[in-house]
C-alpha cells in the first residue's frame, strides 16, 4: 500500500492493534512462557510494546496528514439494552496520540531494561521462576494504559483507568511475600492493597461524576457531552461543577495528589521497572489526561478550576518538602514525581493544558531515566553486597569448616556479616558511586539537571511554561510552584552529593558494579529525550509544536512567548537551591553513621519531613483504627456474640431443640401417643385374656352356655 | 278332659329337671338320662297338642323322636365305652382336652 493512498483512510484500522499486541504478547508468554528462555520472554514482551510503539508512530501520522481531526474507530459492540448503546470505540486525535506514543515508547524502554534489571533481581531474591510473571504483568498494563488513552468516552477511560489501577496492584506486590529487604513480611502485599485501596476511593469519585454525567448530560462519549454541557452550565451549573470536583476525586487518588498521594511512596515496593513506567511515567499521569480530555468542562466552571489548580500547587509543595527528608533513593524520586504531579495538575487546572501536558512528557522521560539509574544504582550495590559477601565468605569458610548451608544461604539472602539486614536503597549506604558507576552516574547527572529546571535540558522548557501561566492566573499557585521548584532542586542536588561524591561509607557501596548494556542502553535513549525533549514546545514563535499538535484538541491555544523574568528566578532559584546543597552535603561528604547535617539546624521540622508529616499515622488515628475498631465491633459484638451466639444458637437453636426434646418428644410423643396406643394393647390383652376363660374344656360351661342362649331367644321371641 | 296346660306344665317341668341335669351330673350315663327325660317332655308336650287339636301329626313326630333319641344314646353308649378305654374314668369333668 502506498502511503499516498493512505492519505486520506490513514492508518485507523491499526487502533485496536494497541490493545491487541500487547494481549498478543501476554497470552504468548503465559501460553509458552514456562519453555522460552528469559531472554525470549522479555523480546516477546518488548517486541510486543514495540508495537504497540510502532502503531502509536502511524496512528500519530495518519493524525498529522488529516490536520488533526479526530477519527472514531470502532471496535466492539459492548452494552445494548433497549436504547442503552454503549460501545468500545477507539478515539484517534492529537492528544491521544500524544498519550500513546508517550506510553508505548517509553514502556517498550522500560520493557527492554527490565529484561536486564529482573534477571538479576529474580536471582538476588532467588525466585528465578517468578520472571515471566512479570513480562505478563507489564504488557497487560500497557494493555489497560491503552484503552484508557485511546478510549472514545469516559466508559472506556474508566476501564483502562480500573484496568491500570489492577496491575498497579499486581505489580506493586510482585514480591508479595516479602518485604523491600526480602524478609519474610506482610509489608510488600500491604503497600499493594494500599495502593488499590487508595485508587478506590479516587475510583469512587470518578464514578460518582460517571453517574452524574450520564444522568444530566445523557452520555458518556466525549463529543456528546462536550455538546450538551453548555446548555447545563447555563441551566444549573452545580451539575458542571458537581462532575468536575468529582473527577478531582478520581485525579487525587489515580495522579497522586493531596489527599490519596499516600500509596505512592509504598508503592516503591515494587521492582523499579515498575516504578519507572506505572509510577512516573504512565498510570500516575492518567489524572492529568483526564483532565486535559475534560477541558470544556472544566472551562465552562473557572470555580472548580481554581480549586484543582491550588491542590495541584500544595501537593508539589507539600511533596518537595517530605522528599527532602527521606534517605531511600527511590522514596526520594517517589516524592518527586508527587511533588511534579502537582505541578502538571496545577497547570491544568489553570487551564494551560499545553503546558501541562508538556510537563507530562518530559516528566516522562527524565523521571523514568532517574528512577531506572536508581535501579542500576540499587543493583550495582546489590552486586557489590554480594561480591564482598563472597570474599568474605571465604575467609569464613577457611576458619570454620562447620558452616552449615543454611548460614550461607542466609547471608545471600541480604544479611551483612553483623547480621543486620543490608538495605541497598538507603542512600546512607552509599558514596562515591560516580567512579565505580561512571556511566550511572552520568545518566543519574542528566536526569537531575532535567528536573531541577537547568537550562536547556528539557525540564527547564516545561516547567518555566507552567510557571509563567501560574504567574499570569493565580501568584498563590506560582508562588507555591516556584518554592517547590527550590525544594526540588535542593533535593535532587543532595541525592547527587549523597550517592555518587564523597566517598564509600559502605562495603557494598565500595564494591558496586556498573549495569550492563542491556540496562544503560535504554537509559542513554532517555537522556538524549530529557536533553532534546524540549524542543517540543519551545516559547519561541515557530516553535510551539505541541502547542500547535494539541489545538486540534483542544482548540484555541494561547502560546506564550518566553518571559525572561520567571525564567531567570527560576533559574536562579534551582541554581542557589543546589548550591546550598553542595554546601551541606557535597562540601563536607557524610560519613558512615553520621546522621544527616540538617537534623540538628532544623529540630522538628526534618523529624516532619523524615516522617512524611505523619500524614499515615494521621489517617490511621482518624480514619484506620476507628473503621478497623468498627469492624471489630460488628463482626464480634455484633455478627458473632449477638447473631451466632444468642440469635441462632440460644434463641432459634435452643428453642427448636426445647420444642422438639421436651415438648414434642417427652410429653407429646412418649407421655401423650404412647401412653395412648400402649393402653389399646394392655385392653387387648385384657379383653382376650377374659374371653379365654370361656373355653375351658369343660362340656357343662359349654352345655350351660346353648342353653343360656336357647333360653334368650325363646324369651325374644315370645315377649316381641 | 284334663285341660292342655296341665300337660304343658308338666311338660316343661319335665324338660328342667332334664336341662338341670345334664349341667349338673358328673356321670356321662346320667346325662344321658337327664337328655331322655328332656326329650320325653318334649314328647308329652306334642302328644297333649296332638290330642286337642285332634291331628296325627303329633303323634307321628313322637315317634321320630324316640327313634333318634335312641339312635343317639346308642352312639353316646359307644363312645362312653371307647373313653372309658382310654381315661379308665368317665367323669366328663375330666374331658377337658379341648381346652383353649
Amino acid at each position: 500500500m502506498h502511503l499516498s493512498e493512505t492519505v486520506n483512510t490513514g492508518f485507523y484500522f491499526l487502533a485496536p492493534g494497541l490493545v491487541l499486541a500487547p494481549i498478543l504478547g501476554l497470552l504468548i508468554n503465559a501460553i509458552f512462557g514456562k519453555n522460552f528462555s528469559e531472554k525470549v520472554v522479555g523480546t516477546v514482551a518488548s517486541l510486543a510494546s514495540g508495537t504497540a510503539f510502532v502503531i502509536s508512530v502511524l496512528l500519530a501520522y495518519s493524525v498529522a496528514v488529516n490536520h488533526g481531526h479526530p477519527v472514531s474507530v470502532p471496535f466492539a459492540e459492548w452494552i445494548h439494552i433497549g436504547n442503552l448503546e454503549l460501545d468500545w470505540t477507539f478515539r484517534v486525535d492529537s492528544l491521544s496520540a500524544t498519550m500513546m506514543l508517550v506510553v508505548s515508547g517509553v514502556g517498550t524502554l522500560i520493557h527492554i531494561y527490565a529484561i536486564g534489571y529482573m534477571h538479576e533481581d529474580v536471582r538476588f531474591k532467588h525466585e528465578e521462576g517468578r520472571f515471566n510473571r512479570f513480562f505478563l504483568y507489564l504488557n497487560l498494563f500497557i494493555a489497560a494504559m491503552m484503552i484508557l488513552v485511546s478510549g472514545d468516552s469516559y466508559l472506556m477511560l474508566f476501564v483502562g483507568w480500573e484496568g491500570v489501577g489492577l496491575c498497579s496492584f499486581l505489580l506493586i506486590g510482585f514480591w508479595y511475600e516479602m518485604d523491600t529487604l526480602a524478609r519474610p513480611s506482610w509489608a510488600n502485599s500491604n503497600a499493594a492493597k494500599k495502593a488499590f485501596i487508595t485508587n478506590r476511593v479516587g475510583d469512587f469519585g470518578f464514578l460518582i461524576a460517571g453517574f452524574l454525567m450520564f444522568w444530566y448530560l445523557g452520555s458518556f462519549q466525549f463529543d456528546e457531552v462536550f455538546a450538551a454541557a453548555p446548555a447545563i452550565a447555563h441551566d444549573s451549573p452545580w451539575v458542571i461543577v458537581a462532575i468536575t470536583l468529582f473527577m478531582l476525586v478520581g485525579v487525587a487518588g489515580k495522579s497522586a495528589q493531596i489527599p490519596l498521594y499516600i500509596w505512592l511512596p509504598d508503592a516503591m515496593a515494587g521492582p523499579t521497572p515498575v516504578s519507572a513506567l506505572i509510577h512516573a511515567a504512565t498510570m500516575v499521569t492518567a489524572g492529568v489526561y483526564l483532565v486535559t480530555r475534560s477541558a470544556p468542562l472544566y472551562t465552562l466552571v473557572p470555580e472548580a478550576q481554581y480549586i484543582v489548580a491550588m491542590v495541584g500547587a500544595a501537593t508539589a509543595l507539600f511533596a518537595a518538602t517530605i522528599a527532602v527528608g527521606q534517605y531511600d533513593i527511590k522514596k526520594v524520586l517517589a516524592y518527586s514525581t508527587i511533588s511534579q504531579l502537582g505541578f502538571m495538575v496545577a497547570a491544568v487546572g489553570m487551564g494551560a493544558y499545553v503546558a501541562g501536558m508538556f510537563h507530562l512528557i518530559t516528566h516522562a522521560f527524565f523521571k523514568a531515566l532517574l528512577f531506572l539509574s536508581a535501579g542500576s544504582v540499587i543493583l550495582g550495590l546489590e552486586r557489590g553486597h554480594h561480591a564482598h559477601a563472597h570474599h568474605g565468605h571465604d575467609d569464613h569458610g577457611k576458619g570454620k569448616k562447620k558452616e552449615s548451608k543454611k548460614e550461607e544461604h542466609g547471608h545471600h539472602s541480604g544479611h551483612d556479616d553483623h547480621g543486620e539486614v543490608f538495605d541497598p536503597g538507603d542512600m546512607r549506604n552509599m558514596g562515591g558511586l560516580r567512579k565505580t558507576m561512571p556511566v550511572t552516574f552520568w545518566l543519574y547527572m542528566i536526569g537531575t539537571l532535567a528536573l531541577a529546571g537547568i537550562f536547556p535540558f528539557a525540564g527547564f522548557w516545561s516547567k518555566d511554561e507552567i510557571l509563567l501561566d501560574a504567574s499570569l492566573h493565580y501568584t498563590s499557585v506560582y508562588w507555591q510552584l516556584t518554592i517547590a521548584a527550590f525544594f526540588t532542586a535542593f533535593y535532587m542536588g543532595r541525592q547527587i552529593w549523597m550517592v555518587f561524591f564523597g566517598e564509600a561509607r559502605t562495603d557494598a557501596a565500595k564494591s558496586a558494579q556498573e549495569s550492563p548494556k542491556v540496562m544503560t542502553v535504554p537509559l542513554m535513549v532517555l537522556a538524549v529525550l530529557s536533553v532534546a525533549g524540549g524542543a517540543l514546545n519551545l516559547p519561541f514563535e515557530g516553535f510551539h509544536n505541541l502547542g500547535h499538535w494539541l489545538e486540534y484538541t483542544l482548540g484555541e491555544v494561547h502560546a506564550l512567548p518566553l518571559d525572561l523574568k520567571v525564567a531567570g528566578i527560576s533559574t536562579a532559584l534551582a541554581l542557589l537551591a543546589i548550591f546550598i546543597s553542595w554546601l551541606i552535603y557535597g562540601r563536607n561528604p557524610l560519613k558512615a553513621g553520621q546522621p544527616d547535617p540538617l537534623k540538628k539546624p532544623l529540630g522538628f521540622v526534618f523529624t516532619g519531613m523524615e516522617n512524611k508529616w505523619f500524614v499515615d499515622e494521621g489517617y490511621g488515628v482518624l480514619i484506620l483504627t476507628p473503621f478497623k475498631k468498627l469492624s471489630q465491633f460488628l463482626a464480634d459484638v455484633i455478627d458473632w456474640r449477638f447473631w451466632h451466639d444468642f440469635v441462632h444458637d440460644t434463641v432459634i437453636a435452643g428453642t427448636y431443640n426445647w420444642l422438639s426434646d421436651v415438648v414434642l418428644s417427652r410429653y407429646a410423643d412418649q407421655k401423650g401417643i404412647d401412653t395412648f396406643f400402649n393402653s389399646w394393647g394392655s385392653f387387648t390383652q385384657w379383653l382376650s385374656g377374659n374371653v379365654r376363660r370361656i373355653q375351658n374344656g369343660f362340656v357343662r360351661s359349654y352345655a350351660l352356655s346353648v342353653l343360656l342362649g336357647v333360653v334368650l331367644i325363646l324369651g325374644y321371641l315370645i315377649l316381641k | 278332659m284334663v285341660p292342655v296346660n296341665y300337660y304343658v306344665v308338666l311338660s316343661a317341668i319335665l324338660f328342667v329337671i332334664g336341662a338341670l341335669g345334664v349341667l349338673s351330673r358328673r356321670n356321662p350315663l346320667i346325662i344321658f338320662m337327664s337328655i331322655e327325660l328332656m326329650l320325653n317332655a318334649a314328647n308329652l308336650a306334642f302328644v297333649a297338642f296332638a290330642s286337642v287339636y285332634e291331628t296325627f301329626s303329633g303323634q307321628i313326630f313322637v315317634f321320630f323322636v324316640i327313634a333318634v333319641a335312641a339312635a343317639e344314646v346308642a352312639v353316646g353308649l359307644a363312645l362312653i365305652v371307647e373313653i372309658f378305654k382310654t381315661k379308665k374314668n368317665i367323669n366328663i369333668d375330666e374331658m377337658n382336652s379341648l381346652k383353649g
